[in-house]
C-alpha cells in the first residue's frame, strides 16, 4: 500500500471522527439544555457531577490503563475546600470552584508522584491506602465538622450577577462546568499527549525505548484526572450546599469505578451514560437500604465476567459490525 | 526538645497495654496478609473479598453459638472449613474465569463480590455489631509482674504466631508445599508433570479463605463481631501487603506484626495519628524501597 493511500484513508477516518464528535457534543448538549423540562434538576445535577467524576477517572483506568482505587479523596477534598472557602471565607463561586480544583490538583501531584512507582494491582492498592488517610484525616480535622460535615454553603452569585440559588441557573451553571471538562478530557485524549498515554496502555517498555519519559506523562495523566475529579466535587458542594465524608469514604471510590466500568472503559461518552444509569437507580432504591449495595456488586460481577466493554463499548462494536455485514 | 519526650511518656502499664493492643492487631494483620500473599502468589489476584470472608468467620462463629449451641473451640475448627468451602466455590463458579485477563479485573471482581456479601449481612443484621463472649477456659487475666494480661489476648498472639508458622512451614518444608511454589512460578511445565493444577489453585484459595475466616473466630470476642468488620480492616491489610511486599511468607508476618506495634506505639504518644500511620509508613517505603520491605522488584 502506497502511503498517499493511507493518508488519505488516514484523513477520511479522521474526517469521519471528528464528525462523529461533533454530532455526539450537539447531541449532549442538546440534550443537556432540554432534560430540567422533563427529568428533575437536582437529580440531573448529582448524574452530572458523577458523570465528571467517572469521566476524570476514565482518564486513568481507559487511557492510561492505571486503576486508581482513591479517587473519592480528590473529590471529598476538593468539595470541603470549596464549602469552606464559600461559607467561612466568603468567595465567591467561581474562586471557591478553583480553590476546590487547585487542591485536588496538588493531591494528584503528591498522590500520583508516590503511586506511580508501582503497578497494576499495587497501583490500585496504594491510591485505596492513601484515600483512606484522606479519610481520616477529614474525620479528625475540626474544619469540616466530622459526621455533620460543612453544611448550609452558600451557591453565591458566579460572576458577581448571576445568581446561584434558583434551581434552573444552577442546573444550567452545572452543565457548563461539566461541558467544560468533559472537553478537557476529549481534547486531552486526541492530543499527541493523548496518543502517547494510549501507547504506554498498550505497551510501556515500548514507549519508554522510543524515548517517552512515562513516568512524566502518567503523573501528568494523575493530575489531570484529580483535579478534574475535584471540579466534579467541588461542583457538588455547591449543588447541594453540603461537604460531607460520604464524598471521601472509599465506597464512593468504588462507585466511580463501577460507573466506568458499566458504561465502557476507554469510551469518551461510557462513563456518562454509567454515571447517569448509577445515579438513577441509586434514586429509586434508595427506599431499600443495603440493596443497592448488593446490585452493585452483582452489576460489578456481571461486568467483569460477561459484560467487560460496558454498555457504550458494546454499542460501538455492534455499529462497526454492522456496516461490515451491508 | 528532650523535655517534651520526658513529659509525653506515659505511665509504663498504659505503655504495655497499648503494645499489647498493637500485638494484637498486628496479630490479624499477619494473618490476613499471609492469605492474601498465599492467594496472590498462586492466582495472582488481590483478593479484595478478604475482608468480607474474615468477617464471615467471625458471623459463623456467632450463629453457631446462638442457633446450635456450639462453642468456641468447634467453632475455630468449623469456621474456617465453612467459609473455606464457600470461598472454593466462589473459585470455581467466578474467579476462574478472570485468570486469562489483566490482574484488575480479579480485584473488581473480587471488590463485587465482597459488596454482595457485606450487603447481604447488613440486610440480615444491621451495621452494629453482636457482642461474643470469650470462652470459658480463657476468661480472666494473668499478672506479669509488670502488666495484667487478659489470658484471651495472650492466646490470641501465641495462636495467631502458631498459625502463621504452620502455614510457613507446610508452604516452604513440604512436598504439598514445593508443589505449590513450583506451581506458583511455573503452571504449565507443574500441570505437565501430572499435577492438577485447577485444583490446587482451589485448594489454595479455599486455605488462603479458611485463614481468614480463622481469624475472623478469633477475632469474635474481642471485636464485636459487625457486617462492617471487614470492610473497616481490609483496607489497612492492603496497606501492609503493599509495605511487606508479597515476595515472602515470612515478609508478609513479620511486617504484620511489626506495624501492629508501631500502630499500638503511636497511640501511645500521638493518638491523633494512630489511624493513619501505617499509611504514612506506605508512604515513606514507596519512596525508599518501592519494592516493598521484603519484596522482590517487579
Amino acid at each position: 500500500m502506497s502511503t498517499a493511500t493511507e493518508t488519505a484513508a488516514g484523513a477520511a477516518a479522521r474526517g469521519r471522527e471528528s464528525g462523529r464528535a461533533l454530532a455526539i457534543a450537539a447531541v449532549l448538549i442538546g440534550l443537556g439544555l432540554v432534560a430540567p423540562l422533563v427529568l428533575y434538576p437536582v437529580f440531573l445535577m448529582k448524574a452530572l457531577c458523577f458523570a465528571l467524576f467517572a469521566c476524570a477517572f476514565n482518564l486513568l483506568i481507559g487511557y492510561v490503563g492505571l486503576l486508581s482505587f482513591g479517587h473519592a479523596a480528590f473529590m471529598g477534598a476538593a468539595a470541603y475546600v470549596t464549602a469552606h472557602a464559600a461559607k467561612v471565607w466568603g468567595l465567591p463561586p467561581e474562586l471557591s470552584l478553583l480553590a476546590g480544583t487547585a487542591v485536588a490538583a496538588l493531591m494528584g501531584l503528591l498522590f500520583g508522584w508516590l503511586a506511580i512507582r508501582r503497578q497494576g494491582i499495587y497501583f490500585a492498592m496504594v491510591t485505596l491506602a492513601l484515600a483512606q488517610m484522606v479519610y481520616f484525616f477529614a474525620l479528625q480535622v475540626p474544619f469540616t465538622h466530622g459526621e455533620d460535615g460543612i453544611q448550609a454553603v452558600p451557591r453565591g452569585h458566579f460572576l458577581g450577577f448571576i445568581d446561584l440559588n434558583g434551581t434552573l441557573t444552577m442546573y444550567y451553571f452545572v452543565l457548563g462546568v461539566f461541558l467544560l471538562g468533559f472537553f478537557i478530557i476529549y481534547r486531552t485524549i486526541h492530543s499527541p499527549f493523548g496518543q502517547v498515554l494510549k501507547a504506554i496502555r498498550e505497551n510501556e517498555p515500548r514507549a519508554i525505548s522510543l524515548g517517552y519519559k512515562t513516568e512524566r506523562y502518567k503523573l501528568l495523566a494523575f493530575v489531570l484526572s484529580a483535579a478534574l475529579s475535584g471540579l466534579a466535587g467541588s461542583t457538588k458542594a455547591l449543588v447541594f450546599q453540603l461537604a460531607s465524608l460520604t464524598d471521601v469514604q472509599w465506597q464512593t471510590s468504588g462507585e466511580v469505578v463501577l460507573m466506568t466500568l458499566l458504561g465502557g472503559l476507554g469510551t469518551a461518552v461510557g462513563p456518562v451514560v454509567g454515571a447517569f444509569i448509577t445515579v438513577t437507580m441509586e434514586n429509586y432504591l434508595a427506599p431499600f437500604g443495603s440493596w443497592i449495595t448488593i446490585i452493585e456488586g452483582a452489576i460489578f460481577v456481571l461486568c467483569v465476567l460477561t459484560f467487560r466493554r460496558g454498555v457504550v463499548g458494546e454499542i460501538e462494536r455492534l455499529l462497526k459490525r454492522a456496516p461490515r455485514r451491508r | 526538645m528532650l523535655d517534651w519526650i520526658h513529659i509525653s511518656i506515659p505511665p509504663t502499664p498504659a505503655l504495655f497495654a497499648q503494645l499489647l493492643i498493637g500485638l494484637i492487631n498486628g496479630a490479624f494483620y499477619a494473618v490476613l496478609s499471609l492469605g492474601l500473599a498465599v492467594i496472590f502468589g498462586l492466582l495472582n489476584i488481590i483478593n479484595f473479598t478478604h475482608g468480607s470472608q474474615y468477617m464471615m468467620g467471625a458471623f459463623c462463629a456467632y450463629l453457631a453459638l446462638n442457633y446450635l449451641g456450639i462453642g468456641y473451640w468447634p467453632s475455630l475448627i468449623i469456621a474456617p472449613l465453612v467459609v473455606g468451602v464457600i470461598g472454593m466455590a466462589i473459585e470455581r463458579l467466578f474467579l476462574r474465569w478472570v485468570y486469562r485477563l489483566d490482574h484488575l479485573y480479579g480485584l473488581l471482581l473480587t471488590f463485587g463480590l465482597s459488596l454482595i456479601i457485606d450487603g447481604l449481612f447488613r440486610n440480615q443484621y444491621g451495621s452494629s455489631g453482636q457482642p461474643y463472649a470469650i470462652p470459658e477456659a480463657l476468661q480472666g487475666a494473668r499478672n506479669l509482674g509488670f502488666m495484667f494480661l487478659p489470658n484471651y489476648r495472650g492466646w490470641v498472639i501465641v495462636a495467631a504466631l502458631i498459625v502463621c508458622l504452620g502455614t510457613w512451614f507446610i508452604i516452604e518444608r513440604t512436598k504439598l508445599g514445593a508443589y505449590l511454589r513450583a506451581a506458583t512460578e511455573n503452571p504449565t511445565l507443574v500441570q505437565a508433570f501430572g499435577i492438577n493444577v485447577p485444583r490446587m489453585i482451589t485448594l489454595t484459595y479455599g486455605f488462603g479463605v479458611a485463614l481468614a475466616a480463622l481469624a475472623g473466630v478469633m477475632a469474635a470476642p474481642i471485636y464485636q463481631v459487625s457486617p462492617l468488620m471487614g470492610s473497616n480492616l481490609i483496607v489497612v491489610v492492603f496497606a501492609v501487603v503493599v509495605i511487606g511486599g508479597m515476595g515472602s511468607i515470612m515478609g508478609a508476618v513479620a511486617s504484620g506484626f511489626l506495624l501492629g506495634l508501631i500502630e499500638g506505639l503511636t497511640k501511645v504518644f500521638y493518638p491523633e495519628a494512630s489511624n493513619t500511620v501505617i499509611f504514612v509508613i506506605m508512604a515513606i517505603v514507596l519512596l525508599v524501597k518501592p519494592a516493598g520491605l521484603f519484596g522482590k522488584a517487579a
